[in-house]
């Protein structure tokens, strides 16, 4: 039986049992959080389906698992193991984690310009709580949910970047996790904290693949500041395993003629759940949200995203596209929220959806909610297969329909990645799809 | 401005004071709801067991029940125990005696809105029992609609008349578990119109509630029940564009519309029930659930709808698209001004092969009011080549009102295709100049953007009421801009 006692109860004794391993032990303020972090999840237990929210993802797969906090095994990992996602065309500062503990052995953090500060997490802890102090939990809550709840408790790690103002980083960063299957369930409770200062710039990718079977949990908080005219490129490449639980709340908090341009790729995980949010809280700031999910067999991936525009002259872009294949299920909810006051925004949202099985299912929905009047929004969703006067336009210049299918479903999936800026990102991107989306296979050799 | 409203207001809340103490008091049951109520509205209805069974479930199951809160609506608590369930049909004594002891601003409204003068007395509740035009005419109407085989009778007459039809049909399309108005409603549901169409008959007039003759008075509890057998044609119409007098803050009603293979039903409404003042007091509620079956391959259910009273709109005509190859439509025009709250749209739900939906929502919202469209399309598993286009669009008058969108999608069938667009704007200062410097006042103006605005969704309606609605459009924004 799953009762709400019982997955509080063994959450707790678990908490009790490695609370004295988690990083930051000897500060009071951050035991006084996790605590209330699992006071909260306490109270909140994991969400279901009844709450809106949530209404489109039963997370009970994971809540009838017991999620022991993975243990520190990277044990004989080698460079090499990590293949293609090493994405050795990219100079990038890698921080590499694994089972949601940093890998020194595997990372390459190189030197970064003066002015700029990425680390560990659990490192900066010990080397400057008050700053960390400062960022954490400020953005993303304990009390939002179960999985923010359980984040703030158990975290064990993270990356920790600062950017003093003016500084630009020329290389991005690029947080690689790697999950290692074990024998028995286990979570890893990452932590992201990303403060840009004014006029920085910053390019960050977020990517986690697995390495092997088993049945994992990747609980993932990240939490971004960004001061006045700094740019920030966020970039989110999920490559979980079939056994890989992914859920995630990404929150940007935006000052004046800030740009936040997140690119939100889900490629794998058995079940994905990412909550990303843009708060445009001063004038002139301008948010680009780019999203793309690939889904096949069961996968069930839950994009949720909200912008708040709260202040005068904010701009909001979002463009989510899905392709879904196989049994699996896509949800899709963006909110764009424009408060009172906020004149001149100018909002726009669109979600299209490409259903490629009978079996597969698409729930979607674009939510406008407007309390002001001068400004410029709307949003447009749409469900539907391949267009057949261009599968006959390219079967008539004798392009047998698998590869027409393929042309045009990559076609499809591809304009979310044209414009990625990070050419060796894109390159893995494309591998990924042309394995994954059906038919696609058939387009090598064709160019 | 303000004062008319105050002054309506006062003029409805005149005849509430004194509504139960006339003669028929012991005809009005006292307020409160249980059993013996229930009971007591049936045995003065004098219906069949089965009906009364009918309600006394819908009323135990609606006690399970909470009052959904998921609407962006702010509701104040209802007191369903303060509530008289049961008034024998009233007199008219108690009303204004003649068009000279009613308000003159109200009367005003009148002319603006061209409503011809003998009607204007029966809006205003005057109590003279003068043989309008109307219900001679209803008398005509009744005939050559009886030539044809239809019937269009007030529900408890059908229940009467045609226990069968009734019995085989209520709460086949929103049953009584339904929601919580709806179940309130099966349990003390008053009166409404029954409508039967037979086999192939194509009902050769309009029909509107306001041509029955005993239409009046059906009370806040109504239900409706149109049932169009195969291959036939009607077209409804529901309400009236002038602001009618009502003594009822709440209302709850239940629509069900049933179309056989090859029928078609359109059914029209316009509902103007008191807004509440400037300041937001008063006002109705108004918490509607209407729902059309296409039960039939072939059959065709269309909602038009221009809403622009009530204090609180809680409203989503919906289709369920069963029959394969049938239709659902629903354009609607919402108006909300000062301090109204509107939460309204529509579901369709595909289930049978290449069915068709399409969705025109006009959302115009002013002063400080907030104004919502939630709608869901649902295609199934099974409804192979279904479409559905949906057009939201919304109209923001001023900086403190609201316009919200909350459409759910949900397409379990890969040869589905499904289009939602919405946008929101405002009325562009470039348009406005446009027309000014043509010589058009501001006021013209503005009706004039608003009404193109609304144009998808007036066209659809009947003649006579799409140019009662152009105007009544901007009576209900009056002073919204400038």
């Amino acid at each position: 039986m799953n009762t709400l006692v019982e997955v509080t109860d063994f959450y707790t004794a678990e908490f009790e049992a490695v609370a004295g391993r988690l990083p930051g032990r000897e500060l009071d303020w951050l035991q006084a959080l996790r605590r209330q972090g699992l006071k909260a999840f306490g109270r909140l237990g994991f969400p279901t389906t009844r709450q809106e929210e949530w209404k489109y993802t039963s997370v009970r797969p994971i809540g009838r698992e017991r999620f022991a906090l993975a243990v520190e095994t990277c044990v004989g990992l080698v460079e090499d193991d990590l293949g293609a996602a090493r994405m050795p065309e990219l100079d990038a500062h890698r921080f590499v984690f694994v089972n949601g503990r940093y890998a020194p052995q595997l990372s390459r953090p190189g030197k970064l310009p003066t002015g700029a500060t990425a680390k560990p997490l659990a490192q900066a802890l010990r080397e400057e709580p008050d700053r960390v102090r400062a960022l954490l939990g400020r953005r993303v809550r304990a009390d939002e949910n179960g999985f923010t709840a359980l984040n703030l408790a158990y975290f064990t790690d993270g990356l920790f970047l600062e950017v003093e103002p003016g500084v630009r980083l020329e290389r991005p960063v690029h947080m690689l996790h790697v999950s290692i299957g074990q024998s028995e369930p286990a979570a890893h409770h990452l932590r992201h904290l990303v403060c840009a200062g004014e006029g920085s710039e910053v390019a960050l990718i977020e990517h986690y693949v697995s390495l092997g079977e088993g049945t994992y949990l990747d609980n993932v908080a990240t939490e971004l500041a960004l001061q006045p005219q700094a740019a920030v490129r966020h970039y989110k490449l999920l490559q979980e395993g079939a056994g890989g639980f992914h859920v995630a709340a990404i929150d940007a908090h935006q000052l004046d003629d800030t740009h936040y341009r997140s690119h939100n790729v889900c490629l794998g995980g058995a079940l994905v759940r990412n909550d990303i949010r843009a708060d445009l809280d001063a004038e002139g700031a301008r948010c680009e949200l780019f999203g793309l999910y690939v889904t096949d067999g069961r996968q069930h991936v839950d994009n949720h995203t909200r912008v708040d525009h709260r202040k005068p002259h904010g701009t909001s872009h979002e463009f989510y596209k899905g392709v879904l294949a196989g049994r699996s299920r896509g949800v899709f909810n963006g909110v764009v929220y424009v408060h009172p006051g906020a004149q001149k925004t100018d909002a726009q949202q669109a979600n299209h959806n490409l259903l490629l099985s009978r079996d597969a299912e698409i729930d979607t929905k674009p939510q406008l909610e407007i309390y002001a009047d001068d400004v410029k929004c709307s949003h447009g969703a749409t469900v539907g297969q391949l267009d057949e006067n261009q599968m006959f336009y390219l079967r008539s210049r004798g392009i047998p329909e698998p590869t027409a299918a393929g042309m045009l479903t990559y076609g499809f999936a591809h304009d979310l990645v044209e414009h990625m800026g990070l050419e060796p990102v894109r390159h893995l991107i494309e591998e990924i799809l042309v394995r994954k989306l059906p038919h696609a296979a058939e387009l090598q050799g064709v160019e | 401005m303000a004062s008319t409203e105050r002054e309506v207001e006062e003029l409805v809340a005149k005849k509430y004071e004194h509504g139960f103490e006339t003669d028929v008091e012991e005809e009005t049951a006292p307020p409160g709801l249980n059993e013996d109520i229930i009971r007591l509205i049936s045995r003065k209805k004098n219906e069949p067991g089965w009906l009364l069974e009918w309600r006394l479930k819908a009323y135990r199951h609606w006690l399970t029940m909470e009052q959904p809160r998921w609407a962006k609506l702010r509701i104040d608590p209802i007191d369903f125990q303060a509530i008289s369930y049961y008034a024998a049909p009233k007199s008219r004594k108690d009303g204004p005696k003649s068009l000279d002891e009613v308000d003159p601003k109200l009367l005003e409204t009148y002319e603006k809105l061209g409503i011809p003068l003998h009607e204007r007395a029966a809006l205003a509740g005057v109590a003279v029992d003068a043989v309008f035009d109307s219900v001679s005419v209803a008398t005509t109407f009744r005939d050559k609609l009886a030539k044809e085989g239809i019937i269009f009778c007030s529900f408890s007459e059908a229940v009467q008349e045609h226990p069968e039809l009734v019995r085989e049909y209520l709460g086949s399309v929103v049953p009584y578990t339904d929601n919580f108005f709806a179940a309130l409603n099966s349990a003390v549901f008053s009166d409404g119109s029954f409508v039967y169409i037979p086999k192939g008959v194509r009902c050769p007039m309009e029909l509107s509630t306001y041509f029955r003759i005993n239409a009046r008075n059906t009370g806040q509890f109504e239900r409706t029940l149109i049932i169009a057998d195969e291959g036939s044609y009607v077209s409804y119409l529901e309400g009236c564009t002038a602001p009618m007098r009502d003594e009822n803050q709440l209302h709850a009603a239940v629509v069900e519309l049933i179309a056989l293979q090859d029928a078609k039903i359109k059914y029209s409404t316009v509902q103007n029930w008191y807004p509440g003042d400037e300041e937001g007091r008063g006002g109705i509620y108004n918490f509607v659930t209407k729902r059309g079956d296409c039960r039939g391959d072939r059959a065709h259910i269309s909602w038009t709808q221009v809403e622009t009273g009530s204090a609180i709109t809680w409203k989503y005509p919906s289709c369920v698209l069963r029959g394969d190859d049938s239709v659902g439509e629903f354009y609607s025009v919402a108006v909300t001004n000062n301090y109204q709250q509107a939460d309204t749209g529509t579901k369709m739900i595909h289930i049978g092969r290449n069915t068709t939906s399409t969705i025109v929502s006009k959302g115009i919202s002013a002063g400080r009011a907030q104004n919502a469209y939630r709608g869901l399309v649902r295609i199934g598993k099974k409804a192979d080549g279904a479409r559905n286009h949906t057009q939201c669009d919304s109209l923001l008058m001023g900086d403190r009102c609201g316009a919200h969108t909350f459409p759910y999608m949900e397409v379990k069938n890969p040869t589905a295709k499904v289009e939602h667009e919405a946008t929101t704007s405002k009325i562009a200062d470039d348009q406005l100049f446009y027309l000014r410097q043509r010589g058009i006042s501001e006021e013209d103006a503005v009706s004039m953007i608003v009404n193109g605005f609304c144009k998808e969704v007036f066209k659809e309606l009947p003649m006579e009421f799409a140019v009662e609605a152009q105007k009544l459009l901007s009576v209900s924004l009056e002073g919204a801009v400038g």
